[in-house]
């Protein structure tokens, strides 16, 4: 009995919060709370004990941190809700920068600002409904395309892949999509060409084909000459100049997040000598 | 005579305005009771006490109500399917592990959540004895078998389901048990998710 009550005690213990920068780029699970930098100077390491004397004792600098996606404000610590690695960006201006967790998963929930491939499911009036992976049709209105007029509609039919992006988007209300930017131009945004494929991925896999350094999408361009559009909500529409080709493409797109990049060269190099 | 008792110990929203448990002091809700209602059994009676629901579906949904932060998702329903594989016979077991393949799909999904949880089993036999993570031989002689839902937190109790005779002090020591076995299981929670996202 006695050894369970200590070993109990231990584990209690152990789940003492953690300062956010020392777990930086590891995996956190839900429930764990992070300390922000200026609260681990002030805490210590020996818990409530000494605080470090400050010339300036009254005001304590406030630094405004943002919490990302994956974390909540719970107090003045942040709580982690997903599973994931932590992450840090650094701030541009002043200001503590943002704390995000890296996490994999398949269900997209809409988000202000992501452009995102949808379907077209219905057309009622002035507004067309798009599946955009979500719990809700995000709404579309005819106007909110390049050079449409109350005249001059856009052709677009039930079935057509829109790319467009989300001005508002939270859980109260049904998101609402637009395919021009704010300047009123398309953009790349609008409806989508025909043939092609379009498939899903997972979204850890898109953000990592669209980071700036990607070798992925380089290779990809030298293999065949192709069109390619990543939608936020895991969805990608590819198309080459043959079906075979496309098809090819959609095969190494899906399995490059299970490949390291030796198997990776190595599949590219032996599609550029067939 | 066995008797099966299922009680749920939900957790407080972080809003304060959840469901108030019943403290020592506080009055129960209303009782009602009919004696000798069928004229053909020897004897009957109905007792008619709150909601006279219990099935292990209700018991896990509970648990993830309690974990999952629904305000985050509203007018979203959030289905969990649990399919069972291979079934050693024992009922209280199966209800650990769906509780745990529960967890893991939840965060899998990556559906936002408070705190992870788990499942965990002990049986009490004829003699005191605690067996922890039981096998249905030993369930079937047990006078008493428990099953947990702790959280990782705290290792808050979330959930309890039990079947059997057995003691306040016994109560209490099942509970100091597996509160100390949950985690090895969470431990195994985090290293199998680290094995994941190192592959990335």
């Amino acid at each position: 009995m006695a050894e369970a009550a200590s070993v109990a005690a231990e584990c209690l213990a152990g789940c003492r919060a953690r300062g956010a920068r020392s777990v930086l780029g590891q995996v956190v699970v839900p429930g764990e709370e992070l300390l922000l930098p200026e609260q681990e100077d002030a805490e210590g390491p020996g818990g409530a004990g000494e605080r470090p004397l400050s010339l300036n004792a009254g005001a304590r600098s406030r630094v405004r941190v943002i919490c990302g996606p994956g974390l909540r404000r719970c107090g003045d610590r942040l709580l982690v809700t997903k599973c994931g690695r932590l992450r840090h960006k650094e701030p541009g201006g002043g200001g503590g920068g943002v704390y995000w967790v890296d996490s994999q998963q398949k269900r997209y929930v809409p988000v202000k600002g992501d452009h995102v491939i949808g379907i077209v499911t219905a057309k009622s009036g002035d507004i067309f409904k798009v599946d955009v992976g979500g719990s809700e049709p995000a709404s579309l209105s005819y106007l909110s395309f390049e050079g449409a007029t109350k005249r001059n509609r856009p052709n677009v039919q039930v079935g057509d892949l829109i790319y467009g992006q989300f001005v508002v988007a939270n859980k109260d209300m049904e998101p609402e999509m637009v395919c021009i930017d704010s300047c009123g131009r398309a953009n790349g945004m609008g409806v989508i060409g025909q043939d092609g494929l379009l498939f899903k991925v997972t979204l850890g896999l898109i953000r990592k084909l669209l980071a700036p350094d990607c070798e992925i999408i380089q290779e990809v361009g030298k293999l065949y000459p192709l069109e390619i559009v990543f939608g936020m909500n895991g969805r990608i529409w590819v198309k080459a100049k043959t079906i075979q080709q496309t098809l090819i493409l959609a095969n190494i797109l899906e399995a490059c997040e299970h490949m390291t990049s030796d198997q990776r060269k190595q599949i590219f190099s032996r599609l550029a000598e067939s | 005579m066995e008797e099966e008792m299922h009680t749920d110990a939900k957790i407080r929203a972080e809003t304060g305005t959840g469901s108030s448990p019943r403290g020592p002091g506080c009055s129960l809700r209303h009782f009602a009771c009919e004696q000798n209602l069928l004229s053909r059994p020897d004897g009957s009676a109905s007792f008619l006490q709150g909601v006279a629901e219990k099935s292990r579906e209700r018991l896990i949904r509970n648990t993830c109500e309690a974990v999952v932060l629904g305000t985050l998702h509203p007018r979203t329903s959030i289905t969990v399917v649990l399919q069972v594989v291979s079934d050693a016979g024992s009922g209280a077991q199966l209800l650990a592990c769906c509780l745990n393949a529960a967890c893991m799909a939840l965060v899998d999904a990556g559906v936002p959540m408070r705190a992870l949880f788990c499942g965990v089993t002990c049986a009490l036999d004829s003699d005191g004895t605690l067996v922890l993570d039981p096998t249905s031989k030993q369930e079937k002689e047990a006078r008493a078998v428990l099953t947990f839902a702790l959280d990782n937190v705290e290792r808050k109790l979330l959930m309890s389901s039990t079947k059997g005779l057995f003691s306040d002090a016994e109560l209490q020591q099942c509970l100091a048990v597996t509160q100390a076995a949950s985690q090895h299981v969470f431990r195994f929670y985090r290293e199998s998710l680290q094995r994941r996202y190192s592959k990335s």
